[in-house]
């Protein structure tokens, strides 16, 4: 059974804010393919926080934010269309809290996600398989939730649309994938009139810049355990550095990058039902949270003809 | 190694052809990221009344408009003259795209485009200093203003301040200005020559001395004192409105230089006040800090503390003191409400609850006008809200600039005078914020860092308000309803107590008040 790997969203991470660095691991950044008519669903919480950002470069606490938390339950579904060609959904529900000073955590429904996971090309030799992937993704708010509230924000509020390639190479049960991305991001609107970047602007419509994600992910994918370590960058495609002492704001240039594993484990006796858990740590940043962050989830597959129950977790 | 291609696989490239291609239709759709600053393309002034006798009106500081002398330009006939008129012609010839941008940028309004500025200016500096290792604050000098941290603190009152200087001045050069357009009487260059090309509306006021230079100069005189550490980029902006105006046929270049220099010796006038209105000395010291403190619990009450970390020493608890340009010292004092609840009182109990409970699931309708009006840490503040909420309505009756300037320093002397008003009373009171006496309040934005009563947000725009409906009585009700929503939007955030909200209010329209009276008496209406 082929699926889930998880997790930290994009949707949220990327986005997010002081906190979240980057997507770590998810579906939409493996290699792993629902055969056709498969449908595979779950939850996955996260919780991820920071006691220390990067205010442009420089990295510093703040003792009116003390620890910044942003947690989330997310629901993902994936379905495959063909053996190569699969659909995933997402959406979270985000709610943040600072130990610190006196600002009040938001919390909401933030953006679904939609992507579409093309494997374009295969190939099979000795005991190395070779596949390239092309995916298209779709994100906007579900929700009219506040941006303007960093660090304690949900989200940034931006409709996106993400093109990417990725590469997955096995030898025997070792993996090694490795993708990029470009996102367009639309620009968002605030609840006020007027703000200031490097200059004034009469307007609440705010530019945002694109963004470039990255992620190299190596591991071992075996019938039922699946385990990866991987490296995942973020880097912002223009936006302004936070000034000193200043609130962060949703057209920073924020850029991240973050270490972290992931593990996922389809039970023998009941493939239907497989556990992820991960975690990972931003070692990089600008205009972000130096997060630590772990996650957790399970899924259900459903297999809808007998011939598609697999005989084997990993893929093709 | 070969690929696994076969006719069923070619089949289903079909889904995903389908799938890109309409990814590709709707890209271009979200492609076009240019925003729209609503003054970016506004059209040139086109004044529906050139008020030719301005040189009458009251001016602010200025005993006469005659105090500053401008000597009588050269006839336009003379051999100089015409070299002007031909440097206008030679501008042209090579005229660039980004000259044309910036005639057609400072065309809307001098007074309106240096308020813009300066806004932009209070924006980049309202932001409080980082502690210093040991939990002190520093405090920004201005006789060191790149040195972190940065002068100034561009804060609410400081803000008000610098908003109120720049417009009185501009107002009372314009004022002088005027008086030696009518006196002299020279025509502007397109009159004098119809042969030249004109990028501005044209005007029957006399060009002699540049308004727009007297507008120019009055702020970047101004700005000096205000924002010292950014003079590259004030005058910048200065050398493109002077250029602009002469690229567009609006005056010659001795029409800008007697008025720039007008501007500037009226506007040393307005600095000489400022250095000794006790605006420097509102800082206080640490004895004086403590004072308060100390005062406050001799009468009985918890009195207000910081609830930074560290804690940092209150903001500008001597603004009180500051000499105003519509209220005297004892008029400030005969603004002051009458106290606050007792801290220990039921109903400052119940006030506080009322505060928790506003903060408790709030609606994001709530969120939205706590947001709109929070104006807070690196924005122009919300006297800067209120002048942009009057230039948006200015542009639409087109005044000409010395009614532009006098409207302006209306509003933001109110504005001014509505922060020293309120500062006075938020030191003699040193009342505690609402999530002092109780924690469990958490803010939809930032606590500004000195006591609660009364409300700045609502003294700001209770005054600008009254004075906005004054000058533009079909709006009178709208400005209401802003300033309401205003005031109140400080109780959705969980930084204010109603009572705040409410008696902040009401002295601001007094203050306003204090502008009626004298924009019924100064000649303009």
């Amino acid at each position: 059974m082929t699926i889930f790997q998880k997790i930290r969203n994009q949707v949220m991470i990327g986005f997010l804010i002081l906190s979240a660095g980057t997507a770590m691991s998810q579906t939409d950044f493996d290699a792993i393919m629902m055969n056709k008519s498969q449908f595979c669903n779950g939850l996955i919480f996260d919780h991820a926080s920071w006691d220390h950002y990067w205010e442009g470069t420089l990295k510093r606490d703040n003792q009116n934010l003390g620890t910044v938390s942003t947690n989330s339950v997310m629901y993902m579904g994936a379905y495959g269309i063909t053996n190569d060609l699969n659909v995933l959904l997402s959406a979270p529900y985000v709610w943040t809290k600072a130990s610190a000073g006196t600002l009040h955590g938001l919390d909401g429904v933030q953006d679904i996600s939609l992507m579409v996971k093309w494997r374009a090309l295969k190939y099979a030799w000795g005991k190395s398989k070779l596949s390239v992937f092309a995916l298209g993704g779709f994100s906007t708010p579900l929700t009219n939730y506040v941006i303007d509230f960093l660090p304690l924000s949900i989200g940034l509020g931006s409709t996106n649309l993400t093109g990417r390639a990725m590469v997955d190479y096995q030898w025997k049960r070792w993996t090694a994938t490795g993708s990029s991305s470009y996102i367009a991001r639309s620009n968002v609107k605030l609840d006020r009139t007027s703000y200031y970047d490097t200059q004034l602007h009469s307007t609440n419509e705010v530019k945002m810049p694109d963004a470039l994600q990255s992620q190299l992910r190596l591991g071992y994918r075996g019938k039922y355990l699946i385990a990866e370590a991987l490296v995942s960058n973020w880097t912002t495609l223009g936006g302004f550095d936070i000034t000193r002492n200043n609130m962060p704001f949703p057209s920073n240039r924020m850029n991240s990058t973050a270490v972290g594993a992931n593990v996922k484990y389809t039970l023998k006796r009941f493939t239907n039902l497989s556990f992820i858990a991960g975690g990972d740590y931003t070692v990089a940043g600008r205009n972000v949270g130096q997060n630590m962050a772990f996650h957790g989830g399970a899924f259900y597959a459903f297999y809808f003809s007998k011939k598609d129950k697999p005989k084997n977790v990993s893929t093709y | 190694m070969f690929p696994l291609i076969n006719m069923s696989k070619m089949k289903k490239l079909f889904y995903p052809l389908i799938i890109i291609a309409a990814g590709i239709m709707v890209l271009p759709v979200s492609c076009d990221k240019n925003i729209n600053d609503r003054t970016a393309n506004l059209a040139p002034l086109n004044p529906q009344n050139i008020d030719i006798d301005a040189g009458n009106w009251k001016p602010v500081l200025l005993t006469a408009p005659t105090d500053i002398p401008v000597a009588a330009p050269a006839a336009t006939n003379t051999p100089d003259y015409i070299a002007q008129i031909n440097e206008i012609k030679s501008w042209q010839a090579n005229i660039t795209s980004e000259e044309k941008a910036a005639v057609k940028y400072w065309a809307a309004g001098a007074v309106l485009r240096w308020n813009e500025i300066l806004r932009g200016l209070v924006a980049k500096h309202n932001l409080p200093p980082y502690q210093n290792p040991d939990g002190t604050y520093p405090i920004p000098s201005s006789a060191n203003p790149l040195a972190y941290p940065q002068f100034p603190f561009a804060n609410p009152p400081y803000a008000a301040r610098a908003y109120a200087y720049v417009a009185a001045a501009q107002y009372d050069a314009l004022v002088s200005a005027w008086y030696y357009k009518k006196l002299y009487n020279r025509a502007a260059p397109y009159k004098v020559d119809s042969s030249l090309h004109v990028m501005i509306n044209r005007s029957d006021l006399p060009s002699y001395p540049s308004e727009d230079a007297v507008v120019e100069g009055a702020a970047v005189e101004m700005l000096k004192l205000l924002f010292p550490g950014d003079q590259d980029f004030v005058n910048a902006k200065a050398e493109e409105h002077k250029r602009a105006r002469i690229i567009s046929g609006a005056n010659v270049r001795s029409d800008i230089e007697a008025g720039e220099a007008l501007g500037k010796a009226v506007a040393q006038k307005f600095a000489a006040r400022a250095r000794t209105d006790k605006a420097g000395a509102a800082v206080g010291t640490p004895a004086i800090w403590a004072q308060f403190e100390t005062d406050c619990i001799a009468r009985g009450e918890t009195p207000w503390y910081s609830l930074e970390i560290p804690k940092r020493p209150p903001m500008l608890p001597l603004f009180g003191k500051v000499k105003g340009f519509l209220c005297d010292s004892a008029t400030v004092v005969a603004l002051r409400p009458g106290p606050p609840p007792s801290t220990s009182s039921k109903d400052m109990a119940a006030e506080t609850a009322e505060v928790l409970s506003m903060v408790t699931n709030p609606s994001r309708e709530h969120i939205s006008i706590v947001h709109f009006w929070a104006d807070g840490v690196g924005t122009y503040t919300p006297p800067g809200h209120w002048d942009a909420i009057a230039a948006e309505d200015f542009v639409k009756q087109n005044y000409s600039e010395v009614r532009w300037a006098r409207n302006m320093a209306l509003l933001n002397m109110s504005l001014m005078d509505a922060a020293i008003v309120c500062w006075d009373t938020k030191y003699f009171y040193f009342n505690p914020r609402p999530t002092q006496l109780n924690p469990e309040i958490k803010t939809l934005t930032g606590i500004p860092n000195f006591p609660s009563y009364i409300s700045g947000h609502s003294t700001f725009s209770g005054a600008a308000a009254t004075i906005l409906g004054h000058l533009i009585p079909s709006r009178a009700d709208d400005y209401n309803a802003m300033a309401q929503e205003a005031s109140l939007s400080r109780l959705y955030g969980g930084i204010h107590y109603r009572s705040d909200c409410q008696i902040g209010l009401n002295v601001g329209k007094s203050v306003g008040q204090k502008a009626i009276d004298r924009a019924v008496t100064d000649g303009a209406e």
